[in-house]
């Protein structure tokens, strides 16, 4: 069922969301926007298409708390301080961003199921946003996504003067019960216009100049051949090496465990790890991937060839363009897949 | 998921304590390590490997050499190579230790290596991961054909756990064991010579399953003398080392292709390899 | 500079066919207008695909330190501000001068595609630049804008057109012109606050900090085999912050490793995904070096002492921090 409520009331709507559970959205920082939790003084940029860093940091912390420990002459004791068990919503979650999570989840959902992960998907309410006017570094298409109509817990489109809203699983419909004194229900007229704006959203996302990157030759059986291209060389020469993509990446799932003196004990916590870095794969006794071109190729072997090997066929990318927009040195996916791919003849 | 322990996530570790440490060589040193209430901290299968970490220190991924038909204690065959291992050199008996796991597959022992004739070939602490499952089969004599070890390392000096391989092994359950040491050493009078071109000597009949570990490269060149020798790939079994964090194939770190070590591995069976980009 | 591009072709293939170098570090054609990446071309043909805009704003002086030590000579495109940072990775003996032939290019000012978002443009599949006439084509029509509404931070206060360092030049006689602002009037501003308001500002900024290490990594004077905080042992993470104050610490000593050698080319504030104007920690110890030793610009020359590589009995005592009020 659809329903509505006028744009004027939003400030309530945020308001009702955070007195029950924790309000994430994207709020502008001196010009820059993130998810950040909701106060009323917040600078709320619902218009913003992109944030900088995707919605995954809510489940996939950049840094986590694993567990502690405290070292007393030879003796040990571990210490269980998880924090994973506020509610929370995260409001406004693009199509890209909310199809993210159906990627992460093959990863932290899979035997052994990693509970930090699980207890964040499970606690946090995604309400996504229709993106109506979508951008030229975006390519969510050629992933199957439709940025018109996101997935996600709930589903809303903000057009003209209204914000329409579209509880689509058990747990969105439960949020929108826990708000329904300011929701009504969607006149057929309504539907009409979200109709219309959708056809339009989706006349915009078929034109995108990315739009036409295609896929053909990025499968297991080419793990070889892929892998020993020239190209990546020549991809991979102005790569400075360091994390932007990885971090700003919403499928990016690579990870380090280490561990902090907090002065009291040992504090083992986790954090976002960069396959571009020069350590990522450094033992004791060498670097199984010694130069930035095997760190380079690892990251698009990874979400072109290896995840999908390993996923039934799901690209690790979802075309939220991040990268495209953030490398220092415009180095991106998008020019991967043009260069390896089997249409362009080398 | 839980661990055997029940606690709620597998990168959570358990304590174990250190009940005994072995010198075998100048850089190697082998812990016995207990549960806090005694036994094995989880069972395991060769070729299988744990998560040993000092907080604060460092946590790294070894192999658990020990048999899993010993259930009183596990040992960790460890080279001093880094900063956590050094730490794990210093440290004396009675020292708590956090452990996790078991990790990654394990060497075939109870399906295709079973009736077979087994060919253990290593190199130096590669001894490590094939010492529990040449206890197992040794354990399980009966369940297996001929079994040969050849053994080599650069001295006397860097031979792990030559103890019980001249007073467990040598002569006993019909086990054949061709030492071998890189350079001629006073005192030595067995084979001298680089482990590849041993196993070429040896001339050993294609009926066997070869188990392989050492550095990359001695494995690299043994495979070839197995090669030589008319063995096909898929007759050989090794293991592999990368760094790894997570020990379940989610941190993203020690893959070979599409394939993780500590998940899909770190055993693999030469054949398939070579479906696997040469990135280790 | 369109012209220059022309000129930057025609002499690269000619500097390629008589042999005097084997490769040239340019910048390469991109999917649109704005995302040109450097890029080494090894033959004439592939020239075609060398650009020079107003996005060529990623410096390819460090890139040198690795590409001088293989063989033969490498071409080499570089801006004014540029130079700079070539001149002092001489003087560190980083690059090799022998296996370098640079040709200075003329600049206009590089441009901010942020900035034409900020500014509302949403779409831009590609631009045409016109002196300080642009036209930005979206997916949502056409926009005109100005060059000086949309130049990069750093060529806000551009060092000038002149090249300090050269084999030959590819310059116009004409270039496009623009008022430049004083780099040190922000700086002043911040020392203007009080500890804590100063202290506000910087946890604001710095709070965004992801630790991608892109500051670092595009900096041409962090140059380090190996940096201080890929030491494990460091006590501080390379990529997390372990702790709430952590990004602080890194950004700051950064800033005290880059002290005395940092051109002020402002890589670290452009490849920023968070957009923090790091910039500002440099220019104060510029400023505050200009103060306490005299004018000094790192890059404007290979030979001679720098301020905090030599010692006078007059230099300043750590006291001046008191003396002057904390700022």
């Amino acid at each position: 069922m659809m329903l509505k409520l006028s744009k004027d009331k939003i400030g309530e709507l945020f308001q009702k969301l955070a007195s029950s559970r924790t309000l994430y959205l994207p709020i502008d920082n001196n010009g820059q926007v993130n998810f950040g939790q909701w106060t009323p003084d917040a600078v709320v940029r619902l218009d913003q298409l992109k944030t900088v860093k995707s919605a995954k940091d809510f489940f996939f912390p950049q840094t986590e708390n694993i567990v502690a420990f405290k070292r007393q002459g030879k003796d040990i004791s571990i210490i269980e301080n998880r924090d994973q068990n506020e509610p929370f919503v995260v409001f406004g979650v693009r199509g890209c961003d909310a199809r993210s999570l159906d990627i992460l989840d093959k990863v932290f959902l899979c035997d052994p199921v990693d509970s930090f992960y699980k207890a964040r998907r499970e606690n946090g309410v995604i309400v996504s946003m229709a993106c109506a006017e979508p951008e030229e570094t975006c390519f969510c298409g050629v992933f199957g996504i439709d940025a018109a109509e996101p997935q996600g817990d709930v589903t809303i489109r903000i057009i003209g003067d209204n914000l329409y809203w579209d509880g689509k699983t058990e747990k969105g419909k439960a949020l929108g019960e826990s708000v329904k004194d300011l929701l009504v229900q969607a006149t057929g007229q309504d539907l009409e216009i979200i109709k219309k704006q959708d056809e339009r959203s989706r006349e915009i996302l078929s034109m995108l100049p990315l739009g036409d990157l295609s896929l053909d030759g990025f499968e297991e059986s080419a793990l070889l051949e892929k892998f020993n291209s020239p190209l990546w060389k020549e991809l991979s020469q102005a790569c400075v090496g360091c994390g932007t993509c990885t971090y700003v990446c919403p499928t990016c799932q690579c990870y380090d465990i280490q561990d902090f003196d907090t002065g009291h004990g040992i504090q083992r916590f986790r954090c976002w790890d960069s396959c571009m870095y020069s350590d990522f794969t450094l033992m004791a006794h060498g670097n199984s991937r010694k130069s930035q071109m095997e760190r380079f190729r690892q990251r698009f072997m990874h979400k072109l060839i290896y995840y999908p090997a390993n996923n039934d066929g799901v690209y690790s990318c979802v075309g939220c363009g991040r990268c495209v927009a953030k490398c220092p040195i415009s180095m991106n996916i998008a020019k991967v897949i043009r260069a390896l791919g089997v249409s362009v003849s080398v | 998921m839980s661990n055997s322990a029940g606690i709620a996530d597998m990168l959570i570790p358990q304590l174990g304590i250190v009940k005994n440490i072995r010198t075998d060589t100048p850089d190697v040193k082998t812990f016995r390590v207990e549960a806090p209430s005694g036994g094995v901290i989880f069972p395991h299968m060769p070729g299988q490997c744990a998560m040993v970490s000092i907080p604060g220190i460092g946590e790294a991924m070894f192999s658990i050499t020990s048999s899993p038909t010993n259930t009183e204690f596990m040992e960790f065959s460890i080279k001093r190579a880094g900063y956590l291992t050094e730490w794990l050199h210093q440290m004396d008996v009675g020292q708590q230790v956090t452990v996790r796991g078991p990790y990654g597959n394990a060497f075939p022992v109870d399906t295709e290596l079973r009736g077979k004739d087994l060919l253990f070939i290593a190199g130096g602490i590669g001894l490590a991961p094939l010492r529990s499952v040449i206890n197992y089969v040794r354990h399980y004599r009966d369940r297996y054909g001929l079994v040969d070890i050849v053994y080599g390392a650069r001295s006397t000096d860097d031979l792990v756990d030559i103890d019980e391989i001249r007073n467990e092994w040598i002569g006993h359950d019909n086990v054949n064991v061709h030492l071998t040491i890189d350079r001629q050493q006073e005192g030595w009078n067995g084979h001298v010579g680089f482990v590849p071109d041993y196993v070429k000597e040896l001339k050993f009949p294609t009926t066997k399953t070869a188990l392989i570990c050492g550095p990359p490269i001695m494995i690299k060149f043994v495979l070839a003398a197995l090669q030589t020798l008319g063995f096909d790939k898929s007759q050989v079994y090794t293991t592999f080392e990368l760094r790894m964090k997570c020990g379940i194939g989610k941190c993203g770190r020690c893959n070979i292709g599409s394939k993780y070590v500590c998940k899909d591995g770190p055993v693999f069976r030469c054949d398939t390899m070579e479906e696997l980009p040469d990135e280790y | 500079m369109r012209r220059i591009r022309d000129m930057m072709r025609s002499r690269a293939g000619e500097l390629l066919r008589e042999g005097t170098v084997n490769r040239v570090l340019g910048w390469k054609n991109g999917e649109f207008y704005y995302d040109p990446n450097p890029a080494v071309f090894e033959t004439e043909e592939s020239l075609d695909g060398l650009v020079y805009n107003g996005f060529s704003a990623a410096m390819l002086s460090k890139y040198l330190i690795d590409a001088t030590k293989k063989e033969g000579r490498i071409l080499v495109f570089l801006k004014p501000c540029d130079t700079y940072s070539f001149n002092h990775l001489l003087r560190e003996h980083k690059v090799n001068r022998e296996n370098t032939y640079v040709i200075g290019v003329g600049c206009d000012g590089m441009l901010d595609i942020e900035k034409l978002r900020t500014l509302g443009v949403k779409g831009i599949k590609s631009l045409d630049e016109n002196g300080d006439d642009l036209v930005a084509h979206t997916l949502y029509g056409d926009k005109t804008l100005a060059r000086r509404d949309i130049l990069l931070e750093k060529c806000l206060s551009c060092k000038g057109s002149e090249h300090k360092v050269y084999d030959e030049l590819a310059v116009v006689d004409d270039p496009w012109q623009w008022d430049t602002l004083d780099r040190f009037a922000k700086v002043g501003e911040l020392e203007g606050m009080t500890p804590d308001e100063r202290f506000a500002f910087w946890r604001g900024e710095l709070s965004r900090c992801i630790r991608c290490n892109a500051c670092r990594n595009a900096c041409p004077v962090c140059s380090c085999l190996k940096c201080v905080f890929d030491n494990p042992r460091s006590g501080v993470q390379a990529k997390s912050n372990a702790d709430s104050f952590e990004e602080n610490m890194f950004h700051i000593i950064r800033a005290f490793h880059v002290a005395g050698r940092c051109t002020d080319c402002g890589e670290c504030s452009r490849v920023c995904p968070q957009n923090i104007p790091l910039h500002l920690l440099n220019r104060k110890f510029i400023k505050d070096i200009n103060a306490f030793y005299g004018e000094y610009q790192a890059g404007a020359d290979v030979e001679g002492k720098s301020p905090l590589t030599e010692y006078k009995t007059g230099d300043v005592e750590p006291s001046v921090v008191y003396e002057r009020g904390g700022a």
